[in-house]
Formats: structure tokens, sequence, C-alpha cells
């Protein structure tokens, strides 16, 4: 059981027998009143999206999904494939499914594939992914300021801002969550 | 080079923020009011209803000075400001940090509107000298400082956009839902807007209206869509008071809250207190529209998960 304190974005729950992923989450506490959780909930399995306000004190049943561990193989055409270590049992998922986590599937990486029913419907990625800079701008030595950022592309095509001291070839850490760079892979 | 870079790039923000509390300090010194520190640690916050203090060793860290920086009040001192951390538990959002920074300041033969006339001014100072102007670019919208600002009380804006009136929402247990999703959003988009008189059940330390004893002598300051600063004319009735923390206390209990102590010392300082109106805003908030910041956590050193 879950409770409101539980909302964040990619939490799953059940509401009326189906799955739903929360897409997009605010706490809201108008002056001297009570907090307020409003929620974006997208069903799973026919994409039709919710919006749902929850007080303080309700609860939600988490959504009945076997998750599985399983390694990324490769991606045909608009589908990816996705093997299970154990059974060496293969699925596969259209790009509609996979979303926004493309950007972070790179060969082998090692994630976790919702199954409702028969059904692969999700990824969910590890928090942080170790990823290639395949292109940015180099540093203007001299630049200490710490401030600046800019951008850079890597290896899955996913552009984002990095610290200027980052180098083309480099291997940085991405938060998944957030999509934003998190350090260096430390050599 | 730094190490932790998100921190590294705070770097604009925090200088901002450091020059904004300095111009909010001037403001006030120059105006006459002395600055005062009160205890974040006490023995009782006032209770209300949807405000959950963080315990500390047997007592509580506070909520707000609001308390402390009343019975100063009390024992005469007229024109009070204090900058400070508050602590409210499990408020944690796009706006919200558990651990806060909160402007407060008292002013005795004072009431709502006059403070009102004075949080303009404080606004409109703080942005000019911290080199922000009078137009500020926030959230994709032009918010104009300078011109007569927006005031609309709570009743008009439930006809107006609530879609429903305010009776009906305080009937049907909406008011809060109605507030968030359907009025919130569009105050303050191109000037600041006040929104005042509230349902006298909404405010717990406020004065009823003269002539109008449903709603109370409280206003809120909202800029682009974030409430900024909450304000009454200020109870002077210790029964009445005591009367209503009682009631706030009662309600906590009710969603299954641990009782806390009724501040037993303010209540009897109270009616010492002359006529005064106080005004409490969140300076992470102000630092937010100043700089255009799209969370609090990018205009605090540290939010609680990082550290």
């Amino acid at each position: 059981m879950y409770t409101v304190a539980d909302l964040k974005k990619g939490l799953k729950v059940t509401i009326d027998g189906d799955p739903y992923i929360v897409t997009a989450f605010e706490f809201s506490k108008p002056g001297k009143g009570q907090a307020l959780y409003r929620t974006k909930l997208k069903n799973m399995i026919t994409g039709v999206t919710l919006d749902r306000t929850y007080r303080s004190g309700e609860t939600f049943e988490p959504a009945s999904l076997e998750e599985r561990r399983m390694q990324y193989l490769y991606k045909e055409d608009t589908h990816y494939t996705f093997m299970d270590n154990q059974t060496f049992e293969q699925v596969q998922m259209s790009e509609d499914a996979v979303g926004d986590t493309k950007n972070f599937l790179i060969d082998n990486l090692e994630v976790d594939i919702l199954i409702f029913g028969e059904k692969a419907i999700g990824v969910t990625l590890p928090n942080f992914v170790n990823l290639r800079v395949v292109q940015t701008d180099p540093w203007i030595k001299g630049d200490t300021s710490g401030s600046d950022s800019k951008p850079a592309t890597l290896e899955t095509g996913y552009v984002l801002r990095v610290p200027p001291f980052i180098e083309e070839g480099e291997m940085i850490v991405v938060d998944t969550r957030t999509g934003e760079y998190s350090t260096r892979v430390k050599g | 080079m730094a190490e932790n870079w998100n921190l590294a790039r705070k770097r604009e923000a925090l200088r901002g923020r450091a020059r904004i509390i300095q111009e909010i300090r001037s403001f006030f010194i120059d105006g006459g009011y002395l600055e005062v520190e009160t205890p974040l640690r006490i023995p009782a916050p006032a209770p209300e209803s949807h405000i959950d203090p963080v315990g500390a060793d047997g007592w509580f860290l506070h909520t707000s000075p609001e308390i402390c920086m009343k019975r100063l009040m009390a024992a005469g001192y007229d024109r009070i400001f204090q900058l400070c951390h508050c602590w409210r538990a499990g408020e944690r959002g796009r706006l919200h940090v558990p651990e806060f920074t909160m402007l407060e300041w008292y002013r005795a033969n004072a009431d709502y509107s006059a403070i009102m006339i004075e949080c303009e001014e404080l606004v409109r100072a703080v942005a000019e000298k911290s080199g922000f102007g009078d137009k500020l670019a926030f959230r994709g919208r032009d918010i104009d400082l300078a011109s007569p600002w927006e005031r609309i009380t709570v009743r008009d804006a439930f006809d107006e956009f609530g879609g429903m009136t305010m009776e009906k929402a305080l009937e049907e247990d909406l008011f809060d839902e109605v507030m968030v999703e359907r009025i919130e959003p569009g105050l303050g988009t191109d000037r600041p807007t006040f929104i005042y008189d509230y349902p006298a059940s909404r405010g717990a330390l406020a004065r009823l209206k003269e002539g109008d004893p449903l709603v109370a002598e409280r206003f809120e300051l909202y800029i682009g869509g974030v409430e900024l600063a909450n304000a009454f004319s200020e109870l002077t009735d210790p029964a009445e008071q005591r009367a209503r923390f009682e009631r706030e206390s009662a309600y906590r209990e009710s969603l299954g809250h641990p009782p806390i102590p009724l501040p037993g010392k303010f209540l009897e300082e109270l009616s010492a207190m002359p006529p005064s109106a106080g005004i409490a805003l969140g300076v992470d908030r102000l630092v937010m529209i100043l700089l255009d910041a799209a969370t609090i956590d990018q205009v605090v050193a540290f939010t609680p998960e990082e550290l």
C-alpha cells in the first residue's frame, strides 16, 4: 500500500483495476490550507491520461505488474528487444512503450521490464547510467566561472547540458530520473 | 575544478539571494523597524490545522516566529522584523522545502490594508535595488511591479474563476482544491495580486472583518501564480484566541496528530498587544520570482535530498 508521501513521477498504482503510472506530480499547499497532491496519471495499457488531486491520508494499491530483470539487446525498425538472462526469453517493445527511456538505453544495459499479463509495457532504468559523450565543444581554458554549461550529445543521441570541462569521448554519469548530468565517471 | 558541479553552478542564484536578503534588511532598518531574533526551538507553536511542526528534544522547531514576535509587540515593541529559518514537516515540492527562510514583520496601530501597501513598497524596493527593475520575466510572463497591484476578494475570485461560490466550496469541503486548481494559477500573472478577506475559518490568528464577520481580515500576495506572503489584522482577544487554538487542536487530533501544548504565555500576554497587523513572506520564493527560477531547489544552497 502506498500513501500520498510515496507519490512521485514513475510510481505505478492501480486505479479501477488498471495499472497507472504517475507522469507528473506536484505538491501544493494553499496558504493555511491542507496539503494537496496533484497528479497526472497515465493508464499503462490504453495510454489515456487522468488528472487527479489527492489529500493527505489517501492510499493507493501498487499496480499488479510483474517486473523482470532483463538486458537490452538491440533496436530493429521501431522495436526494442530485451532478454531475460535467466531464461533467455526475449521480449519486444514498441518505441511508444519504451518512451523517453530510449535516451539512456545502451547495449547490454540491465533494466527492469514491466509485464502486465503477457505484455511488456514499460522499462524501469537504473537511477544512474554511464554514457559516452560523442559530441561537445572544447573547453575554453581559463574559464573557471564554474557556473557555465554547454550542450553535449550522448551516444544514444540524447542532448543534455554538462559542465564546460567535459570533453568529447568522456564517460559521464546521467541521472535517468531527471535526465541531467550527475558527475564524471571516475577513471 | 568543482567536484560538486550542481552546487557550484548555483553561484549566481546564491549571489542574487544574498543581495535580496541584504536589501530586505535595509528596507526595514531604513523604515525604523527593529530587527529581532527569537528562539527557533520553542515549547509550543501555534496549533494550526494543516501545519505540522518538527519535534526537537521534547519541544518544537518553530513553524513561524509569530508567537514570540507577538509577545514582543505586547511588550511595547511597535515595529519589528525578523529573517529566520522555519520548519514544517512533510512539505516538499517545487515551491516547498521543509526548512525554509521566512521574513515576518509586525506593526502596531496598523491593519492589513496598511501592510498591503508596505508589502508592495518592499517588493518593489527590493527588486529595484537588487538590480531587477520593475518589470519581471517569470515563467514566460511579463510581470509589472510598477502599475497598481491587483486586489480581489476571495469571494469575487471564486465567483470569477472558481466555477462555484466561496460558500458552496466551503460547504462541499472543496475550498483548497478549487483554490489550487482554478484560482491560484491565474493570480498575479501580469501584475502582483492581493487576494483578501478569507473565510473566518481560514485565519486562526486573524481578526474578523468589521461589518462582515463571515470573513477574516487576511490577505495573501501572489506573483506569477506563486503564493508569496500571508498577512492579517491580528486577533488581540485572548479568550477568542484560546477558543480558536482549542478548535484547531481538536481538529488536528481528529486527524490523528499527537496533541501539542497551547502557547500559554502568549495567550496571557496577548491582551497587552495593541491593534496590530503582521505578515509572513517566503524569502526563498521571492528569490525564485526575481531570479525566474523554476523550483525552490535552484535558490537554496542545499535541499534536504542533497545533504
